[in-house]
C-alpha cells in the first residue's frame, strides 16, 4: 500500500521539483486558528504539513518555537486536542501527510501505545520526536513503524558515515536532515555544504531526504531545493504568525494570511528549481 | 514498592545503555547523540587511567582541601537526645559546596578530550562557581546558564562566578530557574558541538552523566566510611542528606548501598508543602522523560513540566538523578522531605548550636535530623550531609526574617 507520505513524494518527482514541508503549532495562538493555518497550508502551496505538540521544555527550539509552544499551553492545547484538530484537518484533506513533531514526554505520558493507535485513527501518517535517538528505539520507533506510522529520523552534522546506517535503520517516510548544528530558527546554513550532506546520506538510503533548520525565504527554499528533496520552514512560519497577534498574543484578522503569504513565497521558490534532469 | 525483586548488588548499575532499572538512558537529539558517546568513550579511558586518578587525587588534597572533616556535633546531639549526630563537612572544601569534587574531574575529562570552552547550568550558583573556579584554574573559557530568578536570589554567587572571568547568562525562557538553564546549556551544546564540554552539576541527563557524576561524588561516602570506622570503630547506622538533582546525597549513599544494616534518607524540597507548590519529584511526581532521562519529575495530565518551588533554589527542579528513582522504587533509600519552613528553622538551630551556617540546601536534611534522631538509641551513629555552606543565602535569608542587611 502507498502511503500518503509516498504518494504526496511521487506527485512531486512527477512534477520534477522538491517537496515543501511546514511547520507550525498546534494550538498556536489558540486552536482554532491553529487548524485554520494547518487547513491553508496546502492551498498556499505546501506539500507535507507538520504540526508541533507543544512541550514546556523543547531543548531543541530556538525562541521562536519555545514562544509558540508556551503560546499553546497558555490556552490549555495538549496531546487529546492536537489529536482531535488532526482529525478534524483529515475530515477536509484526505492525501497531505500530517506529521506530528515535538518531544518524547507528552507522548509518554498520553501512553504510548494508545497514543499511536488514537494518532493513526485521527490521520496522523509520521512522527518526528526530537529527543528520541536510535539508541532509545525501543521507546516508540519500532511501535510506531509497528502501528503503520512513519517515525522520520533527524540527521544532523553530527551524524558521521559511521553511525548513519543506525541512523537510517529503523526509519520511513523520508529523512530529515538537520543542516546546522544548533536549535530551529537561528543561522542560516551554508547551502554548498548542505547539497554535499544530501548527497551523503542518499548514498545511504533510497528514502527522499529533506532539509530544514534557518530556512526563512523564497530564495532559502530555492536554494535548498536544488540539492534536496524537500525544504522545511518553520520558525519562519511562526515568526511571521507571531508578527500579526495583539499584545494579549491573540489572532488578529491578517494571522492566516500572513502565514499562507509566506508559504506562497516559499513555495514559488521550490518550484522555481526544476529537477526533472536529475530524476 | 519494595515487593521488587531485589538485586544482589545496589552498586552494579547502569547498564550500558545508561539504564537504572527502566530510569536513565539517553534521550537527547540526534546532533548530541555522537557527542554522548565520545564522552562516555573518554571517561572509560579516564576511569581505568591511572593518571587521571593520580592528578584528580592530588589536586583533592592540595586545591580542594579534602578529605573534608567527619565532625561530631556535639551540642546538637544533645539538644536532640537521640543518635549521635556527625556532619560530613563538604561545606568546608575549597568553593563552598560539594559541587567541586565533581567539576575537577570534568574539567580534568574536558582537558583530556581536547575541549577548550566549558558550559555549565546552575540553580543556587554553587556549581557555577566551582565550574569557574576550576576553568580559571586550568585557562579555560566558561560560560554558566542561570535562570534569571535565581540569579535574582544568588547575588552573591553570580558576582564569585564573574570575578572568576566566567561569563554569567540569564535565563529568560520558562520559569526561569534550574531546569530552564539547564535547556538553554543544551541548546548551546547542540550549537556549539566542536569545541564545547558540557560539565553538568548533578547526576542527571544523558547517560553517562548521572554514573559519572556519582562516581566523582563518592569520595564523600568513602571518606565517610573510612572516618567513621576511625572515630567509631564501625560503620554509621543512618546516613541523611538532602536532594534537588541528587548528588551529594548519591555521593554519600552509594559506598555504603551494599550495607543494609545502614538506613539511609534522602530528603526533597516540599517547599510550601506537598499539597501545594513544591520540589519533591519522588513523592509528587511521576515517571517521565527529560534532559535526557527517565525519572520522576513533576508534570501535569499531558506531560507538561510544572512548576517547582523551593526556598533554596540548589533543590528548586522538577526532576531527580535516575538512580534515586530506581533507588525508590526499589525501596532502598527512605524519601522524605522538608518544608521551606522546616529547613530554615533548621538552619538556625546548627547555626546556633554548632555555630556552622549551613546552606539552605542541607539544612533540608538537618530539619529531618531533628525528627529521625530524637527517635533512635544514644548508640545510634547518623551522618548527615552538610552539602554547602550558607553565605550564598544570607541577603535571602536575611529578607525572609524581615532583618535588612
Amino acid at each position: 500500500m502507498t502511503t500518503r507520505i509516498e504518494a504526496r513524494f511521487e506527485k512531486c518527482r512527477r512534477e520534477g521539483r522538491a517537496a515543501l514541508v511546514t511547520y507550525v503549532m498546534a494550538g498556536d495562538p489558540d486552536p482554532e486558528t491553529s487548524l485554520e493555518i494547518l487547513k491553508s497550508l496546502p492551498r498556499a502551496g505546501a506539500d507535507i504539513v507538520e504540526f508541533g505538540l507543544p512541550f514546556t521544555d523543547p531543548m531543541a527550539d530556538g525562541p521562536a518555537i519555545q514562544a509558540a509552544g508556551l503560546r499553546a499551553l497558555k490556552v490549555g492545547q495538549n496531546t487529546v486536542k492536537t489529536l482531535e484538530l488532526v482529525r478534524r484537518f483529515r475530515e477536509g484533506d484526505a492525501d497531505t501527510p500530517v506529521i506530528l513533531m515535538g518531544y518524547f514526554n507528552p507522548i509518554h505520558t498520553y501512553g504510548r501505545d494508545r497514543f499511536l493507535v488514537d494518532a493513526r485513527q485521527a490521520g496522523v501518517d509520521g512522527l518526528i520526536v526530537v529527543d528520541l535517538p536510535p539508541e532509545e528505539d525501543d521507546e516508540l520507533c519500532l511501535p510506531a513503524l509497528e502501528a503503520g506510522l512513519a517515525f522520520i529520523r533527524l540527521a544532523t552534522p553530527t551524524t558521521d558515515d559511521k553511525r548513519l546506517p543506525a541512523v537510517l535503520a529503523n526509519t520511513a517516510g523520508f529523512v530529515y536532515y538537520v543542516s546546522i548544528t544548533g536549535i530551529t530558527g537561528m543561522a542560516t546554513p551554508d547551502f554548498g555544504k548542505v547539497a554535499m550532506a544530501v548527497e551523503r546520506i542518499k548514498r545511504h538510503t533510497p528514502l527522499p531526504v529533506v532539509v530544514g533548520f534557518g530556512v526563512k525565504s523564497g530564495a532559502h527554499a530555492a536554494a535548498v531545493a536544488r540539492g534536496a528533496d524537500g525544504v522545511v520552514v518553520g520558525s519562519a512560519l511562526i515568526d511571521a504568525l507571531n508578527g500579526t497577534l495583539d499584545a494579549d498574543d491573540r489572532a488578529t484578522s491578517r494571522s492566516v494570511e500572513a502565514v499562507t503569504t509566506l508559504v506562497k513565497e516559499l513555495s514559488e521558490g521550490v518550484r522555481s528549481v526544476s529537477k526533472r534532469e536529475a530524476a | 514498592m519494595t515487593n521488587q525483586a531485589q538485586p544482589n548488588s545496589f552498586r552494579t548499575g547502569p547498564d550500558e545503555r545508561g539504564h537504572f532499572g527502566i530510569f536513565g538512558g539517553r534521550f537527547v537529539a540526534e546532533t548530541l547523540m555522537p557527542l554522548v558517546l565520545d564522552l562516555e568513550k573518554a571517561y572509560a579511558d579516564a576511569k581505568v587511567d591511572p593518571a587521571f586518578h593520580a592528578e584528580m587525587s592530588a589536586m583533592m588534597t592540595h586545591y580542594i582541601g579534602r578529605p573534608s572533616p567527619l565532625y561530631f556535633a556535639e551540642r546538637l546531639t544533645e539538644h536532640l537526645n537521640g543518635a549521635k549526630i556527625y556532619f560530613k563537612r563538604e561545606e568546608l572544601n575549597h568553593t563552598g559546596a560539594h559541587k567541586v569534587n565533581n567539576v575537577l574531574g570534568q574539567i580534568l575529562l574536558a582537558r583530556r578530550m581536547g575541549k577548550k570552552r566549558i558550559i555549565a547550568e546552575t540553580g543556587a550558583g554553587q556549581h557555577g562557581v566551582a565550574t569557574a573556579t576550576l576553568c580559571a584554574r586550568y585557562g579555560l573559557e566558561c560560560i554558566v546558564y542561570m535562570g534569571a530568578v535565581d540569579v535574582e536570589r544568588q547575588k552573591p554567587n553570580v558576582f564569585r562566578m564573574n570575578m572568576l572571568g566566567a561569563k554569567v547568562v540569564p535565563v529568560q525562557s520558562g520559569t526561569r530557574t534550574l531546569k530552564d538553564a539547564m535547556n538553554e546549556a543544551l541548546r548551546d551544546w547542540v550549537t556549539n558541538v566542536a569545541d564545547t564540554f558540557y560539565c553538568i552539576g548533578t547526576v542527571a541527563g544523558p547517560h553517562p552523566y548521572p554514573a559519572m557524576v556519582r562516581d566523582f561524588q563518592c569520595v564523600i561516602g568513602n571518606e565517610t566510611r573510612e572516618q567513621m570506622m576511625q572515630a567509631e570503630g564501625r560503620l554509621p547506622d543512618s546516613l541523611v542528606a538532602c536532594i534537588g538533582g541528587g548528588s551529594n546525597a548519591i555521593g554519600l549513599f552509594h559506598p555504603f548501598l551494599d550495607d543494609r544494616s545502614v538506613e539511609i534518607y534522602g530528603v526533597e524540597a516540599a517547599g510550601h508543602g506537598l499539597d501545594k507548590l513544591h520540589a519533591a519529584s519522588l513523592t509528587g511526581g511521576r515517571p517521565g522523560v527529560l534532559h535526557g532521562n527517565r525519572t520522576y519529575l513533576l508534570m501535569n495530565d499531558d506531560g507538561q513540566i510544572t512548576d517547582a518551588h523551593s526556598i533554596s533554589a540548589g533543590l528548586d527542579y522538577p526532576g531527580i538523578g535516575p538512580e534515586h528513582s530506581w533507588l525508590h522504587d526499589m525501596g532502598r533509600v527512605t524519601y522524605i522531605s522538608a518544608t521551606d519552613d522546616e529547613a530554615l528553622e533548621a538552619f538556625q538551630l546548627c547555626a546556633r548550636l554548632e555555630g556552622i551556617l549551613p546552606a539552605l540546601e542541607p539544612a533540608h536534611a538537618l530539619a529531618k535530623v531533628t525528627e529521625l534522631a530524637p527517635k533512635k538509641a544514644k548508640d545510634h551513629l547518623m551522618v548527615v550531609n552538610i552539602s554547602g555552606r550558607g553565605d550564598k543565602d544570607m541577603p535571602q535569608i536575611a529578607e525572609i526574617l524581615g532583618a535588612g542587611i
